[in-house]
């Protein structure tokens, strides 16, 4: 093999000279963004980054962060392993006063742990894991993303009530990665104590683009119900050729991102699944937020959009909260427990046990394709979970189910 | 009932089988006669998917179907010409880290221009639907993909064997210097290959943009099953890529059945399998300039 000297010589020039942001400034405040921009859960990533863009870019034409300008470093996670020295590098280098982001539960758990160390607030925007929640918590880790728990128990009503589950076979499709894994755990509790029996469950790798071997499986069991408990691309794709090979069983989903179901085309969307946040919610936040992403996107946001928006303007509002950037007055700020605006019909607030988001969820049901209008209003809203006059907690995971101990 | 599901994975693997081998034949004629391993070959299938969704709805799919990978296959004419030209004698991994780079600058180039979420495409309407028989279904669509790919093969088959055009591009594979003692340049039919093999590849991002996502990193996806297909199959050997396409497909299938955890596992495990056993892959051709 022959490289030549030059050639190395110009490739470390350009390397070396890459990153030259200044140092010393005490008039901004660094906040970094990691989120999985590449790979089977980028196309979540991009919103995530165009909505923390417009929440930084609101921040600072409202005057900043305690008379600061907010700025915001933003890098690609990748996986587990890039996404943790990342972070350590946004701690050591670039001395950010918080992290904001990821999507995926693996990565953000190898986050946490650096957060954990340094003593720098992470709020978590889209890894639904419940063992970040429980066995994995940390005291620096804060979650705007609703857990497993929460998705299972919101979609799982709508299915009790649409009479699936009790007495029923259902047949699940799962993730093989350390979210899906510990999803199939929650649903697998909620299904077995609603009454439901399995008919047949599957592990898929997150990169599998062909879902046929797995559709002619499900066709041979005859479940009562279809459960995909997928993630990304998989889901994209589930959808297309579960249209596809023409299966007529019913189809819920214990995890969902609208971005993926809005990516599979016309007639292929089918199924009730839950999300924490849609873009059809009335409340004068959230519709602000829709018109303003909208004007600067040219497509209405979706949950996770929602997520790092949302976190990011908790954030500032903790440190405007708290008058300074203390990773550990804000964690007990946040641990107060008091309300805020989440851009839903409800206020919502961090349970202290363990800095959850207590918040309404959704279960949305696919519209027939003759009913759908436009691209995006592709499923009917239904209403919020829990109703109005239930607690918050009641969809999320109990002590008994969850428990967390700080460390 | 038990050997009636196990043959319905054996077909649907054939099916899928059919699919890889489209993007297979191209990389191993390039690495034939090139001897440039194709890293960007995913991404020309990925801009077939790409442009049938942008070309979709005005000339329509059946028209996307056509134009799409004359388009690409052009593309692939000016990428010969301009880059991958000055690297056939070259040290090989720099023509490796160039087609790497280009991959890299595609997919961020989809990302810019049509975003990083899948981008919704469907199945016609007139294709759409299954073929019922007995015990076993098939997407009509997915036959239609087979029917197609069988055309494809059997065409280039033909031009490679059958040809006046074929007969120099086998006479490169073996001994491009004696080609070049004969008085015939080999560059125009770099071009021609070239541009054939990445056209096939867009006319299987084509057929994939119904029934699969239609994202940036769709051609990444598909780029290792197809390294692994020509690996198995054994270099320069066109049917040895073919039996290799349809093997893997089926055990694809079967893994699913049996092992669903191990299913894209059981590719790589074979690969490794046909490695130790016959190291040149199934019909691998023993080809004097890569010894």
């Amino acid at each position: 093999m022959q490289v030549s000297r030059r050639g190395l010589l110009a490739a470390s020039a350009i390397g070396l000279a890459a990153p030259s942001i200044s140092y010393g400034q005490s008039d901004v405040i660094r906040i970094g963004h990691l989120t999985p921009r590449t790979g089977f859960l980028g196309p979540l990533g991009e919103y995530a980054v165009q909505a923390i863009q417009l929440a930084g870019e609101e921040i600072n034409a409202a005057g900043g962060i305690n008379g600061k300008r907010l700025e915001l470093l933003m890098e690609d996670s990748v996986n587990p392993q890039t996404g943790s020295a990342k972070a350590e590098r946004f701690v050591q280098r670039d001395k950010v006063a918080a992290i904001v982001g990821e999507i995926n539960s693996a990565t953000a758990l190898a986050i946490a742990q650096v957060v954990n160390r340094e003593r720098v607030l992470f709020v978590n925007t889209g890894a639904n894991s419940d063992a970040l929640r429980g066995s994995d918590c940390q005291r620096f880790m804060f979650h705007v993303e609703g857990q497993n728990s929460m998705y299972v128990k919101t979609v799982g009503r709508a299915l009790v009530a649409k009479g699936l589950v009790r007495g029923k076979k259902y047949y699940a499709l799962t993730a093989d990665y350390a979210f899906g894994h510990d999803l199939l755990r929650v649903a697998k509790n909620f299904m077995g104590g609603a009454g439901g029996t399995v008919a047949g469950e599957d592990l898929i790798p997150t990169d599998l683009t062909d879902f046929s071997p797995f559709l002619l499986k499900i066709r041979q069991a005859r479940p009562d119900l279809v459960v995909a408990n997928l993630a990304g691309a998989q889901i994209t794709n589930f959808l297309k050729q579960y249209s596809e090979f023409g299966l007529r069983f019913p189809v819920a989903g214990f995890g969902f991102d609208t971005a993926l179901a809005w990516g599979a085309g016309e007639g292929n969307f089918l199924g009730t699944w839950p999300v924490m946040w849609h873009h059809m919610i009335q409340a004068p936040s959230a519709q602000a937020f829709v018109r303003a992403f909208t004007t600067k996107y040219g497509r209405p946001p979706e949950n996770q959009a929602w997520g790092d928006y949302t976190a990011l303007k908790l954030v500032a509002q903790a440190m405007t909260a708290t008058r300074g950037t203390d990773g550990m007055k804000i964690v007990e700020h946040f641990e107060g427990e008091g309300r805020m605006d989440i851009l839903k019909t409800r206020e919502g607030y961090f349970r202290k046990r363990d800095h959850q988001l207590m918040q309404e969820a959704y279960a949305v049901t696919a519209l027939p394709p003759a009913e759908v209008k436009n691209r995006w209003d592709i499923f009917s809203p239904g209403d919020a979970v829990p109703a109005a006059n239930e607690s918050l907690e009641a969809i999320a995971a109990t002590a008994e189910e969850n428990a967390c101990t700080f460390r | 009932m038990e050997i009636v599901f196990v043959f319905e994975q054996v077909l649907n693997g054939l099916l899928i089988g059919a699919f890889y081998l489209l993007i297979a034949l191209g990389l191993s004629l390039i690495f034939s006669l090139g001897g440039i391993v194709n890293l960007a070959h995913g991404a020309f299938f990925a801009l077939g998917a790409y442009l049938t969704v942008a070309l979709a709805p005005t000339i329509g799919f059946g028209g996307a179907f056509v134009v799409s990978p004359v388009l690409v296959g052009l593309l692939g004419l000016l990428v010969e010409r301009f880059l991958l030209r000055r690297f056939y004698r070259g040290d090989p991994i720099l023509g490796l880290l160039l087609t790497f780079g280009l991959a890299m600058v595609a997919e961020q180039a989809f990302r810019m221009i049509w975003g990083a979420a899948p981008v919704p495409f469907s199945i016609p309407m007139a294709l759409r639907g299954q073929v019922i028989i007995g015990e076993l279904i098939f997407s009509r669509y997915r036959l239609l993909i087979l029917l197609v790919a069988a055309i494809a093969v059997l065409g280039l088959w033909l031009l490679l064997t059958r040809t006046a055009f074929g007969r120099v591009v086998r006479a490169g594979v073996q001994n491009p210097d004696m080609v070049a003692a004969l008085g015939i340049s080999l560059k125009p039919y770099m071009s021609a290959v070239v541009a054939i093999a990445v056209g096939l590849a867009a006319l299987a991002g084509v057929m994939s943009a119904p029934i699969t996502g239609v994202h940036p990193a769709m051609g990444a996806e598909i780029l290792t099953f197809a390294f692994v297909v020509v690996v198995i199959g054994g270099l320069g050997s066109f049917w040895g890529v073919v039996a290799a396409a349809f093997i893997v497909g089926v055990v694809r299938g079967l893994a699913a059945y049996y092992v669903p955890s191990a299913t894209e596992a059981s590719v790589y495990l074979l690969m490794v399998l046909v490695l130790l056993l016959r190291p040149r892959g199934l019909f691998g051709e023993r080809i004097q300039k890569f010894e």
